[in-house]
């Protein structure tokens, strides 16, 4: 009877298992967050020299509010630059990613491109194909000071969506990203600790659990 | 008193057949390539499950094309859907009545 049982038990499991394999995309690789997580501090580094420069030629060293209001007071073309640096930060970090994911999808035999990488991609775009609209109109009118914690929370709503279609754990990386977006809106000077600290060191966090759980 | 074991389905005691039944109730559409990759079963062996699900009347079978590719495609029918539900109950039901 309880042999039965058991094998009754590991037939549902096995039924429960083939659903969430068939519309998962489960391929996603740990060392793809490390990697875009480096990315973004790397940017973070280069956009940190970029306001100290800025702050050097248009402040005297010692006036430390102004670097504190940065985001108030830089300049167009300061912000610019800024957002060269996101934009390279974003395609080293998705070729990077895309690149680990990829290794990964060949260990284990699955297509990169199948049925459920699409249906992520696909559900992980609306947030951010939205969100970036929006972020480019505040970039043109100069509402700076609240793009860091727009970039957090778009994303973060991106992978609370995206969770549903890749490994649950997303998901709790998205609620990081979202409750760093949600702190950062009311201290919009810290934005680009809250950015280094959300795409950097929260994705480093995330891929080595991710890496230790199913790679290791 | 009914039997329990009398609502399992003679179709689902395959793994495999299980298993593409498992994946067409949450996917509306499989492609042949889509369904070997999460049973990692051969070729073979999926099509003639794919067949035997198909007399059955469970699965429908749609032959399209990309490009000059053709693209086979799977889903669940209505009659299929059904049958799942109840082998799945009864086996649920199985384990309610061992306690």
């Amino acid at each position: 009877m309880n042999e039965q049982r058991q094998q009754i038990e590991s037939t549902l499991h096995d039924i429960k298992s083939m659903m969430e394999r068939s519309s998962r995309f489960i391929s996603l690789s740990g060392w793809s967050g490390v990697a875009a997580g480096v990315c973004a501090l790397v940017g973070a580094w280069f956009a940190n020299r970029e306001i100290q420069l800025f702050l050097h030629e248009n402040y005297p060293a010692n006036d430390l509010e102004r670097g504190k209001y940065i985001f108030r007071h830089g300049s167009a073309a300061l912000f610019n630059q800024l957002f060269l640096i996101a934009i390279i930060v974003l395609i080293a970090a998705l070729i990077s990613a895309f690149f680990f994911t990829f290794l990964r999808s060949k260990k284990t035999g699955t297509p990169l491109w199948g049925n459920t990488a699409k249906r992520l991609s696909i559900n992980m775009a609306i947030p951010l194909i939205v969100g970036g609209l929006f972020i480019m109109q505040m970039l043109k009118l100069e509402y700076y000071v609240l793009i860091p914690p727009a970039c957090l929370i778009f994303y973060g709503l991106a992978l609370v969506n995206a969770s549903k279609y890749t490994l649950g754990e997303v998901r709790y990386l998205g609620y990081g990203q979202l409750i760093l977006g949600v702190i950062n809106i009311w201290l919009p000077e810290y934005g680009l600790y809250f950015w280094a600290a959300g795409f950097g060191v929260l994705h480093i966090v995330y891929g080595l659990v991710m890496w230790y759980r199913y790679e290791k | 008193m009914a039997n329990p074991i009398g609502n399992l389905n003679k179709v689902f005691e395959s793994r495999i057949r299980l298993g593409i039944m498992s994946s067409l109730m949450v996917n509306a559409e499989l492609s042949f390539n889509d369904l070997k990759q999460t049973l990692e079963v051969s070729d073979g062996n999926l099509a003639t499950h794919l067949v035997n699900l198909e007399e059955n009347g469970y699965i429908k079978v749609h032959k399209g094309f990309i490009g000059r590719k053709t693209n086979t495609t799977y889903s669940i029918t209505k009659a299929g859907e059904k049958a799942f539900k109840e082998h799945v109950e009864a086996l649920e039901n199985m384990i309610k009545g061992m306690k």
